[in-house]
């Protein structure tokens, strides 16, 4: 009989018509937003209007909302370093595993470009709403691909300054420079040392901090900036990646 | 994610310059990138379905055929466009995977059609979006399965044995597939029925009898017809054991048959005989003997080679082990939970027939499977509640894994069905491709008697392609120095080969067509061949190596026929220079005329040689090209 109830709750299943679609689906909705005309952004940027045709075209195939939350943007900054983020973490979670009682420095922090993508998503962000539309795209670009040095130079300062005070403070420095190291990943050579950042920071420091009051100021930055040949040349560098 | 990380290059680019004022070292230079023009829109015209896409749309995947320079071979020049002679449709998925970065796969298409265009455009499945990945992965497995069993048919179908197969081989395939010839289904149907005689003797063995005179008490037949029995079973073991050594010894690969589960189960059937004949009739050991008289019944299990239906069932089984293995573990579990609880129910009341756990044992398999024989049965009220819930539990745990077998022996067997149509199907296609295929070869014949009686009115019917075809066959004659025959002719030939025919040597030839000529041709060609090899050491000697080569490579036929007309077209000869057009270049033209004077005077066949070599000697300049 157990044979019977058996076969026939098979049947039933098999006749009733799978409706697992999500209806749940319909009530995603996505805030979208549409830029402005194009003639503004070309008058607001230094960009002409094919390549800001190609540029939207790109951003509105990868974000078909038209805005770039800072998940989003954490991932796409990830893909193009090889210990970015996810990847580490699996390998991580499998090493743990294993080896965990011998080696617990395999699974100190896990390089990653998410603090790094952090930071400029909110250089990016000037707005300050949370997400990134394409004319704050668009902008960012156009100071560092054409902007004059002086510009570039002032958004570097502005992400920089984490806190957005006007000042460079030390452990500002820090962050970001541990930020940069951790883009490298664990794979370095020679072997990263744990206090590489910190050196840096110093290093960095005393060539900036000009008046030596421990924080350096957006003067300071560009003037010893411009002294530097070898910054001024990397400069140019960047010009004309589109 | 290969087109996001494409498209947001620039951007990663740009946000390098934040690094710029801590680095401690110059930047290197960035790579000069000479290629960048504008970006332009491709045409792509795919059947004539235009399809419109940015350049840079397609190379993001420039391992591609549409990303690569690949495209360039179907770029045409004149219109401007990529041209593409293929589904339309299936483009749209395709063009669609460079534009989002997933590939879909549609439903609605057949799985093989799409994998080939997947193949065509140098597109991976494996990169088919997760959505779509399942239902492709099904749709693969199920055809591929299904493939696997065609092949599967065709090998055991009632096609032809090779030509040159063993006698083991032969046996072996008899053995396998008894409709093959009449001598196997006469030892299948033998077998089955020794089968069926031996296990119903088996069965009616025990039946009792009535008693032999002079005795009260029931035999059972086995006893009193011991003697006829006893016969009985030896003459089917005696086959039975006939048949595994047979099979045995065709097998191609012994090793495996032997581990193989039918020959098994034969050994199984066998063996007891055997052994209760070496036994001794000792008391300790004929309890065992009895144990194994047991496994006489195995012979059953024979009938599996006689029965589809019987293999479905083992093969079912086998496939749906662990789930069977899971619906005795879950009975198992429950059975001690319950007897257990039983028994500690039980225990108090007198006269409780649930003695011990294991006695409860019984009880509860009976009451899950909802038997319920009543031998047992729970008297305290406690007792009987968690008898209430035993047989409740029973039919759920009871339930659970069957509708999996079901399924599982649902698919297999509509696999077999789809197995058995399609070898009927098979039959069918076979003899349709054999139809075709005489066809074409009825097509080459016509051909080629075409090409020497007519003129320019042969065209009739015959598309370029034919023509071509029919070239290319006819120069393989002419390489191998033998014609392509059919069936009739050749067992003809084979038959009346050794008997030496010489008839109809002449003019009948010119009228016959096809088939019924090629025999007397072929017959002829030989006749020929003997006389022409009795001349050779009649040629002088220099020539006597042209003479070799000339005559015993020669197909006949076509010289006869062409020598009938050889004044008319020395041009259309077709006999078989190619393989000697080496010796025909290095020898003078003048030898090749003597062989015609020094044959003595012969019938037809022969002028007909010797004509044809002087034809051959005039234009073997022309052959000489022409030669392979």
């Amino acid at each position: 009989m157990g044979a019977v109830v058996g076969t026939l709750t098979m049947q039933i299943k098999q006749r009733r018509p799978s409706t697992d679609t999500a209806d749940d689906d319909m009530e995603m909705t996505m805030a979208s937003h549409r830029p402005e005309g194009l003639n503004q952004l070309e008058a607001q940027t230094n960009f002409s209007k094919g390549e800001l045709q190609v540029l939207y075209r790109g951003f509105k195939n990868e974000c078909p909302s038209g805005i770039v939350n800072e998940e989003t943007f954490k991932q796409i900054y990830s893909q193009f370093f090889p210990h970015g983020g996810k990847e580490r973490e699996h390998a991580c979670a499998y090493l743990s595993l294993s080896l965990c009682s011998f080696y617990p420095a395999f699974f100190s922090s896990p390089a990653d470009a998410s603090t790094y993508a952090h930071y400029l998503f909110n250089a990016f962000d000037t707005a300050h709403s949370g997400s990134i539309k394409f004319e704050e795209f668009v902008a960012a670009l156009s100071i560092l691909l054409k902007g004059s040095v002086t510009e570039k130079l002032q958004w570097t300062f502005n992400l920089y300054d984490i806190n957005r005070d006007g000042y460079i403070s030390k452990d500002e420095m820090t962050d970001i420079v541990r930020a940069i190291y951790d883009m490298m990943g664990k794979y370095t050579y020679p072997v990263l040392k744990t206090d590489a950042p910190k050196q840096h920071v110093d290093a960095f420091f005393q060539k900036m901090d000009k008046n030596r009051d421990g924080v350096v100021t957006l003067d300071e930055f560009i003037l010893s900036c411009q002294e530097d040949e070898n910054i001024m040349r990397s400069l140019e560098l960047f010009e004309n990646v589109i | 994610m290969a087109a996001g990380v494409a498209t947001w290059l620039p951007f990663a680019r740009a946000a390098a310059v934040g690094w710029l004022p801590l680095a401690k070292k110059t930047m290197p230079k960035p790579p000069v990138d000479s290629s960048s023009r504008s970006d332009e829109i491709l045409y792509v015209n795919v059947s004539g379905v235009r399809f419109q896409t940015w350049k840079n749309t397609l190379d993001r995947y420039p391992d591609t055929l549409l990303g690569s320079s690949e495209k360039e071979f179907f770029y045409n020049e004149d219109t401007q466009e990529y041209f593409f002679d293929r589904d339309p449709e299936m483009f749209r998925h395709i063009l669609n995977f460079y534009r989002t970065g997933k590939l879909h796969y549609p439903r609605h298409e057949c799985i093989q059609a799409f994998d080939e265009e997947l193949a065509f455009y140098g597109i991976v499945p494996e990169i088919i979006g997760d959505c779509c990945m399942e239902e492709y992965r099904d749709r693969k497995k199920e055809n591929q399965e299904r493939l696997a069993e065609d092949t599967e048919a065709n090998e055991l179908t009632d096609a032809p044995l090779p030509p040159h197969s063993t006698p083991r081989e032969r046996l072996w395939r008899a053995f396998e597939n008894p409709h093959t010839s009449t001598m196997a289904l006469v030892f299948y149907y033998v077998t089955g029925f020794f089968i069926a005689v031996s296990v119903i003797a088996n069965v009616v063995e025990t039946v009792p009898c009535r008693p032999p005179k002079g005795s009260v008490k029931d035999l059972p037949c086995g006893q009193k017809y011991e003697l006829a029995f006893f016969c009985m079973d030896t003459a089917c073991v005696l086959i039975f054991t006939f048949e595994y050594l047979m099979r045995l010894f065709a097998a191609p690969s012994r090793c495996k048959f032997m581990r193989s589960v039918m020959s098994v189960i034969d050994v199984v059937a066998i063996m007891p005989y055997y052994i209760g004949l070496v036994m001794p009739e000792n008391e300790d050991v004929s309890g065992a003997f009895v144990t194994l008289r047991v496994f006489r019944v195995f012979r059953i299990f024979k009938f599996s080679r006689h029965s589809q239906g019987l293999r479905i069932l083992g093969y079912t089984l086998k496939s749906c082990a662990s789930e069977l293995g899971f619906l005795l573990f879950s009975l198992t579990m429950a059975i001690i939970i319950f007897a257990t609880v039983m028994f500690y129910a039980e225990k108090g009341t007198k006269s409780s027939s649930f003695t011990s756990i294991p006695a409860s044992f019984w009880y509860t398999i009976v009451t899950m499977t909802t038997l319920g024989y009543g031998d047992m049965v729970p008297k305290t009220i406690a007792g009987k509640i968690f008898g209430s819930i035993c047989s409740l539990s029973g039919v759920l745990v009871i339930a659970l894994p069957v509708p999996v077998i079901v399924s599982n022996f649902s698919r297999i067997y509509h696999q077999n069905q789809r197995a058995d149509k399609m070898r009927a199907q098979q039959k069918v296609r076979l003899a349709r491709i054999r139809m075709a295929k005489k066809g074409t070869v009825n097509a080459f014949f016509q051909y080629k008697e075409d090409r020497v009686d007519c003129t320019a009115l042969c065209v009739k019917n015959r598309s370029a392609f034919e023509h071509q075809h029919h070239h290319l066959l006819h120069c393989l004659e002419k390489t191998t120095n033998h014609e392509f025959t059919d069936e009739m002719t050749y067992s003809e030939l084979c038959m009346t080969e050794s008997v030496g025919f010489r008839t109809s040597r002449s003019t009948s030839l010119s009228s016959q067509q096809g088939a019924t000529g090629c025999c007397p041709r072929r017959a002829r060609r030989r006749a020929a061949m003997r006389l022409a090899n009795s001349t050779v050491s009649v040629s002088r000697g220099s020539i006597q190596e042209l003479d070799t080569l000339h005559i015993k490579p020669t197909s006949i036929p076509q010289q006869t026929r062409s020598s009938l007309n050889a004044q008319a077209g020395d041009l259309k000869l077709n006999c078989g220079e190619h393989d000697f057009t080496a010796a025909i270049i290095s020898t003078p033209t003048p030898p090749a005329n003597t062989p015609d004077e020094s044959l003595p005077p012969s019938p037809a066949p022969i002028p007909g040689i010797l004509r044809n070599t002087r034809a051959t000697a005039y234009t073997h300049d022309t052959f000489k090209i022409s030669s392979l």
